[in-house]
């Protein structure tokens, strides 16, 4: 297994997840007391400078998984290594050295700025706690940064109200690259953000991660916007990943038919009239009881009944980086859908 | 159907667009939150007439003794000479002159008008020092026990209830006497100090749960924030995590439930010493004046009436005051 | 969806109306110049300054902008659910031939839920936790239905559960929100705006916090249910895709004013304002080019209190230097851009927007 989702190694890993899991008790009905499986054993791997996704929809484990990368929650089981060393139960003193390797950035841009502070404040906050000394001082690092992100470095002084969303995103990015990090874990970083804003936002962290030879775990529940940010992405259902590789591989050549329905099921702007052919019944079952084998048969329309019976594992298919998690996997490229055009979608629509 | 999500939507979308042209403001500074409250603070008539009304009052109370010396009149001295045979102030409204402004107390004849002043000094130190201590266990009870959680905030929540549970009066009026007599035995004076302190102590022990609560929902509140999470995800240890992200955000709410906490450590004073327990007559008291003139309530209702709109005038102020900051620390609660 | 019946929808004013008369035909919902403003302590707030459109039975209008632009404004007071101590609301508002704007809030009211229903973003805040989806279904219908019984009303809620696809519908109703997932409230709650066959049906971001396939099938359903009830719907939204799928005329809003208009096709086919060129461009592809940067607008949406001078997307506009002063000093007005029903207001020449279409924007994104 320990080879699964790497493609052929040429350098050391920087990030090394092993069957990671997250449970998370719950009180149910008047005693009951159950788990929630969360995080039920990931296994992926990120090289330095490398761009990870991690894409699913709601209750697949995705935020949670980027929590306990950067050890904000504690993982039930499984291993995170970083750089070789084991960060899984590390102390707060042992974690210190790795924080300034090991950033941050939020989902909410109101939510992750302390609205009390000013933005020089807010940007230097890690080197405070760390207790760095750039060269040059605080301040001017701290204008390096805001310049960094293309924000105007007189505004030091300004507060975060007193900015846009996408604004503090930036300052939120400033944040995260103030010690000068190798990873950095992005929840949703654009999710929150209008269509103009968002374009903005991924272009700048695409020009960071070029600069910097950052390495990026990127979540995220939009795969298109995935397709423009990471290299290799990992596709998460109910707290598994169900199919990870290379972006060529998940974009055109999809195995599992999650990740084929996912495809399918974006709106395209390009075509008009009703989208994909793909369509899914019903939602993500609950985490407090996914089903048995197979998580997602209960919605699949392949599921026979050794999926319910075993649980099919992550495996390489055709000797590549891409592995699948699925009895029945799909091959080949996407079939075009129909309706490339106005004029075919409008003739297909009046039939 | 309600409507509140619609109204939420709309109002999210005037807002966020609301914010984005700051920044293009000419000058470099921002305004921070504090700073706009201030504004808006300004912007509002009721607080700064109530706002200058305490500042009347608390630079009276300070400035007493200077008062004292400009007015030629002394807490103490008694002005038998002006009463008549029954111990009733000579003249109209309870002897009200041009050397006594608000009359004399009928019996021992003091002044009522420096009476009150030094009545006001005593009231706005007592409620002023107890809602200092109790804000401050508040504070810091509330804030760990939100932010540790855990065993910590089991017992810190099992001695709220503990504290809630106790009846403030039986055990005010139980304590006061207890302590008295402890220190002082049966003949003895009490020393002022002494009886101002023990106030202090009771209100103290009673007064700090409600902050406690209020602070410990704050933190939990802001424990998940994001923000919060960043500086955590940054190493932070405890004491930036007190003292740098999270008090700065929760001020707000203590100094409102500080404004208002003292206009009630007020009445209470005046409660108590009305009752007996609190104060003994030499200290001169609101609590201690209204309880002195109801037995003249028919035959001088002056004396009732000046210490009664003093103490009326004072908590309203407050209380206002109080108000008019919770509206502009956070605008839209008030919506 | 009537794609094929393709209606130019940009005439306002051809129906003179007659408030409180149904006319027989023309559009069923009418907007014309409508202003919404709000008075806030900040100053005044011009949500919505001046927007017409029209929205036959059968049809489906998307109304595309980003946050701040005054769509949500313009849901809202179509319905008139402004607070009116807040909220000046001018303009016309013609559903069904009835002028709202000024109508007594008790009769608009009685026009709410039985003529025209919403669907909220959040269908969780949207529905009482304490009572059972279906309670609050059949009371919704009983409200304009008084004389229903409360068996009748019942046996109504069931089916517009099963209507709206929802399996076991007579176990359902008993249940409560909570006891429902995403999807399973979103149709609830749209089966609680179809349950009195409302003509208008207004849908607020109805899937923007849904997960993608469920997403999918609610747009579906919205569709399906839209040629069984033949109704008018308004679509709001930010999302670009979703209005491709779903609509069938689009309103592009920017800072509380309309600056596109026309058919689905003409928007997003053959775009005219730069803005939605930029929106375009802005949305990532499953096409195309993956390493290629996304094509942003630069700059920030702007504040609805300090509104831009003269076109209100000037300070973004990558062309805006390109008629002098005119920009800055002039709002442009929605003029004919070419083909029947495409409105655009914007001061380039028609020819150069074309010109600049075709060189500069259609091989960056819109026509990948």
């Amino acid at each position: 297994m320990s080879e699964v989702g790497t493609a052929p190694a040429e350098a050391e890993p920087l990030l090394r997840v092993r069957g990671l899991a997250k449970h998370f008790p719950v009180r149910t009905g008047l005693r009951g007391h159950s788990v929630v499986r969360a995080v039920d054993g990931l296994d992926f791997d990120v090289r330095p400078g490398e761009t990870v996704g991690l894409v699913g929809e709601s209750g697949c484990g995705k935020t949670t998984t980027g929590r306990m990368l950067v050890r904000l929650l504690e993982p039930t089981a499984g291993t995170i290594e970083f750089e070789g060393r084991d960060i899984t139960h590390a102390g707060r003193r042992e974690l210190r050295p790795l924080r300034q390797d090991l950033q941050i950035i939020f989902q909410d841009p109101y939510a992750s700025l302390n609205p009390r502070h000013t933005v020089g404040r807010i940007i230097a906050m890690p080197l405070q706690v760390n207790g760095v000394a750039p060269a040059g001082g605080v301040k001017a690092r701290v204008q390096e940064l805001l310049e960094v992100v293309g924000l105007n470095p007189e505004h030091y002084n300004r507060y975060p109200h007193e900015f846009s969303g996408g604004q503090r995103q930036r300052i939120g990015i400033a944040r995260a690259l103030a010690l000068r990090p190798k990873l950095i874990v992005a929840d949703e970083p654009v999710s929150a953000l209008d269509v103009s804003i968002q374009a903005q936002v991924v272009n700048l962290l695409r020009q960071l991660q070029r600069d910097l030879g950052l390495a990026f775990v990127f979540i995220a529940h939009d795969l298109a916007v995935v397709r423009h940010f990471c290299q290799r992405v990992a596709v998460m259902y109910l707290g598994k990943i169900v199919e990870i590789g290379d972006r060529a591989d998940i974009y055109e050549r999809p195995q599992h038919p999650y990740t084929r329905a996912l495809l399918s099921a974006i709106p395209d702007v390009t075509r008009l009239g009703p989208g994909g052919r793909i369509r899914l019944t019903g939602d993500v079952p609950t985490p407090l009881d996914p089903p048995s084998g197979c998580r997602f048969r209960t919605r699949c329309w392949k599921a026979r009944e050794i999926c319910a019976t075993e649980e099919p594992a992550l495996v390489p298919r055709d000797g590549g980086g891409q592995a699948t998690a699925c009895h029945f996997p799909e091959s080949g490229p996407v079939p075009q859908e129909d309706g490339g055009t106005a004029g075919t979608a409008v003739e297909e629509v009046s039939k | 159907m309600s409507l509140s999500p619609a109204e939420g939507v709309a109002l999210a979308e005037i807002e966020s667009g609301g914010g984005a042209e700051a920044p293009e403001r000419g000058d470099v500074v921002g305004r921070s939150p504090g700073r706009l409250a201030w504004i808006r603070l300004r912007r509002d008539r009721t607080a700064m007439v109530s706002g200058g009304m305490l500042v009347f009052f608390m630079l009276l109370a300070l400035a007493a003794p200077l008062v004292e010396m400009l007015y030629g009149i002394g807490p103490k001295e008694q002005f038998q000479s002006l009463l008549d045979g029954f111990g009733m102030p000579l003249g109209y409204a309870g002897g009200v002159s041009g050397e006594h402004w608000f009359g004399l107390e009928p019996g021992l004849g003091r002044d009522i008008f420096i009476r009150l002043i030094y009545g006001l000094r005593t009231s706005l130190f007592i409620a002023f020092a107890a809602a200092v201590i109790t804000a401050t266990i508040g504070v810091v009870l509330g804030t760990l026990a939100g932010y540790l959680g855990g065993w910590l905030d089991a017992v810190i929540n099992w001695i709220t209830d503990l504290t809630l549970a106790m009846p403030f009066l039986v055990i005010a009026l139980a304590l006061t006497p207890t302590l008295v007599l402890r220190f002082y035995g049966e003949r003895e004076a009490v020393s002022p100090a002494f009886g101002v302190a023990v106030l202090i102590g009771v209100f103290a022990v009673f007064g700090w749960t409600s902050t406690a609560r209020l602070v410990r929902g704050q933190v939990i509140a802001l424990r998940e924030r994001e923000f919060v999470e960043a500086a955590r995800a940054s190493g932070a240890g405890l004491g930036h995590m007190l003292f740098r992200q999270l008090l700065p955000n929760i001020w707000a709410p203590i100094l409102v439930s500080f404004s208002l906490a003292v206009p009630q450590f007020i009445t209470s004073e005046a409660a108590l010493s009305f009752i007996g327990v609190g104060l003994s007559d030499e200290t001169p008291s609101f609590g201690r004046m209204i309880y002195r003139s109801l037995d003249y309530l028919q035959t001088d209702p002056a004396y009732v009436f000046f210490p009664g709109i003093a103490i009326f005038a004072l908590v309203f102020a407050f209380n206002l005051f109080g108000d008019a900051l919770r509206d502009a620390l956070d605008p839209k609660s008030s919506r | 969806m009537g794609r094929s019946e393709s209606v130019p929808s940009g005439q306002t004013g051809d129906h003179p109306s007659v408030p409180g008369q149904r006319p027989a035909d023309g559009p069923y919902l009418r907007v014309n110049d409508l202003r919404v403003r709000f008075d806030t302590e900040d100053g005044v707030v011009r949500a919505v300054d001046g927007v017409s459109f029209t929205v036959e039975r059968g049809r489906t209008l998307g109304i595309v902008g980003e946050s701040g632009s005054g769509k949500s404004v313009t849901s809202l007071a179509i319905l008139g659910l402004h607070n009116a101590k807040r909220a000046t609301i001018g303009g016309e508002i013609f559903v069904g031939g009835r002028q709202l704007v000024g109508l007594p809030e008790e009769e608009v009211r009685r026009l709410r839920g039985r003529d025209m229903a919403m669907i909220f973003q959040d269908p969780l805040s949207a529905l009482h936790p304490y009572y059972t989806v279906g309670r609050q279904i059949a009371e919704a219908y009983r409200v304009h239905h008084p004389r229903a019984g409360r068996r009748e009303a019942r046996q109504r809620a069931v089916d517009m559960l099963g209507r709206v696809g929802i399996p076991q519908p007579a176990r359902r109703f008993d249940q409560y929100p909570h006891e429902f997932s995403g999807g399973m409230r979103q149709r609830a709650m749209i089966a609680m705006a179809l349950v009195n066959d409302p003509d208008l049906l207004i849908a607020d971001e109805p899937t923007t916090a849904l997960d993608v396939t469920v997403q999918a099938q609610i747009l579906d359903l919205l569709a399906d249910l839209q040629a069984e009830f033949h109704s008018a719907i308004i679509l709001i939204t930010h999302d670009l895709g979703v209005v491709s799928q779903v609509a069938d005329d689009v309103l592009v809003m920017y800072g509380g004013r309309a600056v596109e208009r026309g058919s689905v096709e003409q928007v997003l086919r053959r775009p005219q304002h730069p803005y939605t060129w930029g929106l375009l461009s802005s949305v990532p592809s499953l096409h195309g080019d993956a390493d290629a940067d996304l094509v942003p607008i630069r700059g920030n949406p702007p504040s609805l209190i300090n509104l831009p001078s003269g076109c209100s997307f000037h300070p973004r506009c990558r062309y805006a230097d390109r008629n002098g002063d005119r920009s800055r000093t002039e709002v442009p007005e929605l003029r004919p851009a070419g083909q029947e029903g495409h409105l655009v207001a914007c001061h380039l020449a028609a020819e150069e927007r074309q010109r600049l279409y075709r060189e500069e924007i259609a091989h960056v994104g819109v026509a990948r």
